[in-house]
């Protein structure tokens, strides 16, 4: 038996386009994102969801996309990085990174960007320790993380934070 | 028009691509035909190959397969010796050293293959600390064991023991092994071939060092191999050496594939398990200090463990000698250093380069020689704090204006140091709680560029270019890698221009494009290769100015108008700038005497703790980082690698511990190697205080990236010797040793 | 990722009795795939051994968090995320709560389930010091039929457990006689967040009038080749005032009774140490205060 090198077909919505993708049932979602569909915003840092580089929301829920099977996004809606700008216009989040220095090298500022979209869309006036708290999954080596809270309180700050 | 653009907050230049997820990694680039390479890795520590099997069940001859028979030039990584192979022929002497290289289209089935290749090794008695390397248990590279040895010699320690009256303090102090842990890991893509030469692109601090070592690799010229720098996920030092390593093995590849393109992106464990980490050390302290708490003589001798191969050691090696003797005046000082070699991977460059781990040692050993003395461990470093006019231990006369007192100042009244050390002592002792507090502070200095005639040998070259619309471009080899280079270089150069930020950027770090501005390391990008941007920027001007086409003053319009005119009239318009030393500046490279670095930062750092006696860990409360950097160019980034260098100086304090079994890593995980989240730092509070350097750019700037790893460690245990009355000599200070150390005392 | 991905093998079942079925016509062949946050670092690393999965995120049966007027029943699916949005376990259960609230990050916790943490059998697991001091039972199905098993009898030794090739884990039952129950919750880990333990403790106590511990529970992660319940230290308290000899006499006690080891990431003499000095500290605060709750 090895049904696992038969690709099988899964439908999901990615950024608000719906794919049918032919995959592997096993393949990781960090994968098929950066391979098939190209959305390479999408980082690997470790593989063993500890980094939280990976990140994407899938129904508005924070995951690590190195540990998810395909066939588990089956009829879910994903959200990459590549998907919270509308447009040319920079979501609340991010444009507090850049002003107030979040991203430093850049490989985990797309999870840690979608960390904190979703840490707003669940508390939208979040104290320090919530702050730490839901951005503990997300490793950051270069900015030592007090930039990227300064631009957690900055975005929340401004009006109209959502998911 | 002045833009002021110096001093102000401007936004990152690849900001926006970084936030959006639109900047380019190299694991985000692909290129038609793209083979998949990996490397079969030694599993011993020191042995002799017999053989290598290829198992059953894998189409070997679909694979991509790359020997030591294979190179065509020389089989060693240049750097400064030539020691190191890119795969080992006969001998391996650490674990995971490269033995063959394999590609393939598929990377599923070149992972099965690596594990279907087996490496048989005879072994040989190897070792694994710098302990036995000293006492010459096995001599495992060179006659003796040691990379390279130097002497900083300053009166006579010798004539100082038998005097009269003088306290005499010791101490022994070690430092573990630490991973840079960067969330990229190193990967590369080559394409190379004898018709085309070689092309490198990758995840790199150096392109020219990946330049250097490809020419000997592949025995080409240097216009036949080009190495680009893609945008870099973090380096802090780990990718300073290692990108020729693994830029070599992927070309290799691709030479021997004829040409199609070869991607290898290390995996975590292999990353962790492969390449390069800081050095451990061990540090032994002799001091000799009056009653009155003035130093006399300081005697210091200083080990480091470089691994298998020279790698970069000798200069860790010089660093940690610089600055093993802080900012203090002293008239007797002795260092005696080794680097020695161990049959474990390469350690090499991290943030700090071997002054964190000497820094370390002298700042423990000052509390111990103030409590010794009898004085505050605050009071016995204002006796001894170096001046302006006053000598370092390698000679070198401080002619920049120093406040060490001052900085101690700030820093305490920002923490309310003074009150919190009375407090905190009298509350440990009076109630039973088991959280134990601490405060505790590290006074030093960091030099910034290469230590000594370094950049004389470097002699670095940037260049600038303006086209017909009066856009400048900078171009330099220099890596942005997190910590800003584009964003400063562009603020240097529009401020020596008078022009808007918007109007200059920076070309891609490319060898076929740039000049060689030298390595990004050694805190040296901002001070060095900053100066040399905004000088090849003014020859820009000059250009202009030259042919008559601006005057001393002009707008904006002004500037893009001559622009036009010079470039339809005359072609490309560039000018270069190349590094000359300041005047009066000497340095002996025999006698290790002179003046050791161009300018120094100069800071105080204080932790404040809590020591939790049912479980033995380490919470740090609150960190105030205080400083003197000369010209801050752009605050907020200033204070993003402050706070970066401080995090990594925390891990590498209470957090990050590399367990080593038979020269191995074994806990190459992410989950099993811990570094700090969010939830684990105090709030980092930087301050700087700016006193102009003559000689830096923009009015003054001097290097930061890498002072802010020194402090942490001795302030830190500083501090816990405050909560607990221990006497920690070692990091990474794990909850078992404080534990153990607990119960000893007990 | 250092697998060979056409080996591996995951289907969907439509129902939970498709998957049954699957279970009960192959058994040994096909397992259980939950959340895959333990499933997937093993096939990163290439240590995966076994290979044909079964998704069963999606089955009803197992999800959902019911109140009984005796029990509360999470649905092995349960994520941790759900346990800690739930207010009926905030309230009665706070040491799963607190369990939940520091296994690994926010991301671990929206996709890792109770389950799963359960059935991994992980000695350092997080959450099933917290089920055995709630005395849980478990409810294992299979084509066959329904089984319960009290959760403290179910790990049988490293990785074994009392549970068939067949079965799957449908739900979790938690007494809800928790009401005067005084707890504590502590997970040693080095970090705060994203952490294996090095120990996992958790500790209810029932006091009676005269401030005698009337039933005393502690459950431990990191300190035997399963989580354990350290029922002998629990008889040495046993009607047994909070002072400093009983104290001492329980730490005593759960040194011997627990078989802590050596690894990459602690020692078994921190383990010892720390796991007595946390006993310590929870009937101190029993002592001290008559009894409040303390950490969770
Ligand atoms: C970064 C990271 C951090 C973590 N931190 C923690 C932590 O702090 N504390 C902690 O305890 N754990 C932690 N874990 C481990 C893991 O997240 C938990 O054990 C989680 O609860 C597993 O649930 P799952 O659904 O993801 O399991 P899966 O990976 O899907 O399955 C695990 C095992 O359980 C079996 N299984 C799952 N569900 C059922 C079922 N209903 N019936 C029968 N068998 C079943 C599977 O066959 C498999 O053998 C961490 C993991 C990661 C990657
Ligand atoms: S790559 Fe997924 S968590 Fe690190
Ligand atoms: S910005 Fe480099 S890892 Fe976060």
């Amino acid at each position: 038996m090895s049904d696992g090198a038969i690709k099988v077909d899964v439908r999901c919505t990615v950024n608000g386009a719906t794919h049918t993708l032919r995959v592997r049932p096993m393949a990781r979602l960090l994968d098929v994102l950066r391979e098939d569909l190209h959305l390479t915003g999408t980082k690997e840092g470790c593989g063993e969801g500890e980094c939280g580089a990976c990140s994407v929301l899938i129904d508005g829920e924070l995951v690590n996309s190195c540990l998810v099977p395909v066939l588990q996004v089956e009829g879910a809606e994903i959200k990459t990085i590549e998907g919270v700008a509308a447009g040319a216009e920079l979501h609340a989040v991010q444009q507090a990174f850049i002003e107030c220095g979040g991203a430093q090298c850049g490989i985990c500022t797309p999870g840690m960007v979608l960390a904190a979209v979703s840490l707003l869309a669940h508390t939208p006036q979040p104290t320090d320790a919530d702050i730490r708290h839901g951005l503990a999954g997300n490793l950051c080596r270069c900015t030592g993380y007090m930039k990227i809270f300064d631009a957690v309180v900055r975005a929340c700050e401004r009006a109209g934070v959502k998911a | 028009m002045q833009t002021e653009i110096v001093g102000k907050p401007v936004p990152r230049k690849e900001g926006r691509s970084k936030v959006t997820g639109a900047a380019r990694y190299v694991d985000d680039l692909s290129m038609p035909g793209m083979l998949y390479g990996t490397t079969v890795r030694s599993p011993v520590a020191r042995g002799r190959i017999r053989a290598v099997t290829f198992g059953e069940g894998i189409p070997w001859d679909e694979f991509v397969v790359v020997t030591a028979k294979d190179i065509p030039g020389e089989n060693a990584v240049a750097l400064i010796l030539l020691d190191q192979p890119y795969l080992a022929a006969e001998f391996v002497n650490h674990a995971e050293e490269p033995v063959l290289l394999l590609a393939h289209e598929d990377k599923h089935l070149l992972e099965r293959a690596r594990r279907a290749v087996t490496v048989d090794i005879e072994p040989l008695p190897a070792v694994f600390t710098l302990e036995e390397s000293l006492a010459g248990k096995e001599i495992v590279w060179g006659e003796d064991n040691v990379f390279k040895s130097y002497l900083v010699d300053k009166g006579n320690v010798d004539e100082v023991w038998t005097q009269p009256d003088l306290l005499i303090v010791e101490g022994e102090y070690s430092t573990g092994a630490q991973e840079q842990l960067y969330i990229e890991t190193n990967g590369v893509i080559a394409v190379a071939n004898a018709a085309e030469g070689v092309t490198v692109w990758g995840s790199m601090q150096c392109p020219y060092y990946v330049h250097k070592a490809l020419l000997k690799l592949f025995a080409l010229p240097p216009e036949r191999v080009r190495v680009v720098q893609c945008e870099t996920g973090g380096g802090f030092g780990g990718k300073e050496e290692y990108p020729s390593m693994i830029g070599g093995h992927a070309a290799l590849l691709s030479w021997k594939a004829g040409g199609r393109p070869v991607k290898i992106i290390y995996d975590r464990a292999e990353d962790m398990v492969a390449t390069t980490k800081r050095h451990p050390s061990l540090t032994r302290h002799r001091t000799a200090v009056t009653r009155e708490g003035k130093l006399v003589a300081m005697d210091i001798e200083f080990v480091v463990d470089g691994g298998a191969y020279a790698t970069l050691s000798a200069v860790v090696l010089s660093r940690g000698t610089i600055h093993a003797a802080g900012p203090y005046t002293c008239p007797n000082v002795r260092v005696r250093s080794r680097a020695v070699a161990t049959n474990v991977p390469p350690h090499g460059a991290f943030r700090g380069f071997g002054a964190p781990q000497s820094i370390f040692a002298l700042e423990r050993q000052l509390d111990k020689v103030a409590g010794a003395v009898g004085l505050s461990p605050a009071e016995f470093r204002r006796r001894n704090f170096i001046r302006e006019g006053e000598t370092t231990a390698t000679g070198q006369v401080i002619r920049e204006p120093v406040d060490m007192a001052g900085l101690l100042d700030r820093a305490f009244e920002l923490t309310d140091y003074e009150a919190k050390r009375e407090r905190f002592a009298r509350e440990n002792a009076e109630n039973n709680s088991t959280q134990k507090r601490g405060i505790g502070f590290a006074s030093f200095m960091h030099g910034a560029g290469f230590t000594g005639s370094g950049e004389d040998y470097l002699k670095s070259i940037v260049g600038a270019e303006a086209d017909a619309e009066g856009r400048v471009r900078v171009l330099a080899a220099s890596t942005e890698i997190g910590q800003g280079t584009n964003t400063i270089f562009a603020q240097l150069a529009s401020n020596a221009l008078g022009l808007d930020y918007d109007l200059v950027e920076m070309a891609q770090p490319d060898t076929g494009n740039v000049p060689d501005s030298g390595p990004t390391v050694a805190s040296r990008t901002c001070m060095i290769v900053g100066k040399l941007v905004e000088s090849a920027a003014v020859g820009l001007r000059q250009t202009l100015q030259g042919a008559g086409l601006l005057t001393d003053e002009y707008t904006q319009d002004e500037w893009r108008e001559a622009c036009r005119r010079y470039v339809e009239r005359y072609g490309a318009l560039k000018s270069f700038s190349q590094y000359k030393p300041p005047p009066g500046v000497h340095w002996d490279d025999e006698k290790y005497q002179g003046d050791a670095y161009g300018a120094y930062a100069w800071a105080v750092y204080v932790a404040e703790v809590t020591v939790d006696t049912l479980t033995y860990e380490t919470r740090v409360d609150d960190f105030v980082a205080v400083q003197e950097v000369g010209k801050v160019v752009h605050p907020v980034l200033a204070a993003g690698q402050i706070e970066g260098g401080v995090a990594q100086a925390i891990g590498f304090t209470l957090y990050e511990n590399v367990v080593w079994q038979d020269g191995r890593m074994i806990n190459n995980q992410m989950t099993n190697y811990v570094m700090p989240t969010s939830a684990d730092l105090p709030p980092i509070r930087v301050h700087f205080e700016e006193q102009p350097y003559q000689y830096g750019p923009a009015g003054g700037a001097k290097g930061i990236g890498e002072l802010p790893m020194d402090g942490g460690a001795p302030a830190i245990l500083n501090a816990i010797e405050q909560a607990t009355g221990v006497r920690f000599t070692h990091v990474p200070l794990m909850p078992e040793a404080l534990m153990r150390g607990l119960n000893e005392k007990a | 990722m250092r697998a060979y991905l056409p080996d591996y093998h995951l289907r969907a079942p439509k129902t939970l009795a498709d998957a049954l079925d699957v279970l009960a016509r192959e058994p040994g062949v096909w397992r259980a795939f939950a959340g895959g946050t333990d499933l997937m670092v093993l096939l990163e690393f290439g240590a995966l051994k076994h290979k044909n999965f079964l998704s069963i995120r999606h089955l009803p049966e197992l999800r959902g968090i019911e109140v009984t007027p005796d029990h509360v029943v999470l649905g092995a699916l349960t994520s941790y995320t759900e346990i800690q949005r739930d207010a009926d376990v905030r309230r009665e259960f706070p040491l799963l709560c607190a369990a939940a609230r520091e296994t690994g990050g926010i991301a671990i916790q929206n996709r890792g389930t109770l389950g799963g943490n359960v059935v991994n059998a992980s000695p350092a697991a997080d959450s099933p010091p917290a089920l055995l001091v709630y005395d849980a039972e478990l409810e294992l199905v299979s084509a066959s039929g329904t089984r319960h098993v009290p959760y403290d009898t179910f790990h049988t030794g490293y990785k074994q457990m009392d549970m068939r090739p067949d079965e799957l884990l449908r739900s979790i039952r938690l007494p809800r006689t928790t009401g005067d129950l005084r707890t504590y919750y502590r997970k040693v880990g080095t970090r705060k967040a994203q952490a294996i333990s090095k120990i996992c403790f958790a500790a209810g106590a029932r006091l009676a009038t005269d401030g005698r511990i009337k039933d005393a529970r502690i459950g431990l992660g990191s300190v035997a080749p399963t989580v354990v319940r350290c029922a002998r230290t629990e008889d040495v308290l046993r009607d047994q005032t909070p002072d400093e000899a009983t104290i001492k006499a329980a730490c005593a006690s759960l040194v011997q009774e627990i078989v802590p080891i050596d690894d990459m990431r602690s020692t078994a003499e921190y383990r010892a140490r720390v796991a007595a000095n946390l006993l310590a500290d929870f009937l101190s605060t029993l002592k001290i205060d008559g009894g409040k709750s303390d950490s969770a």
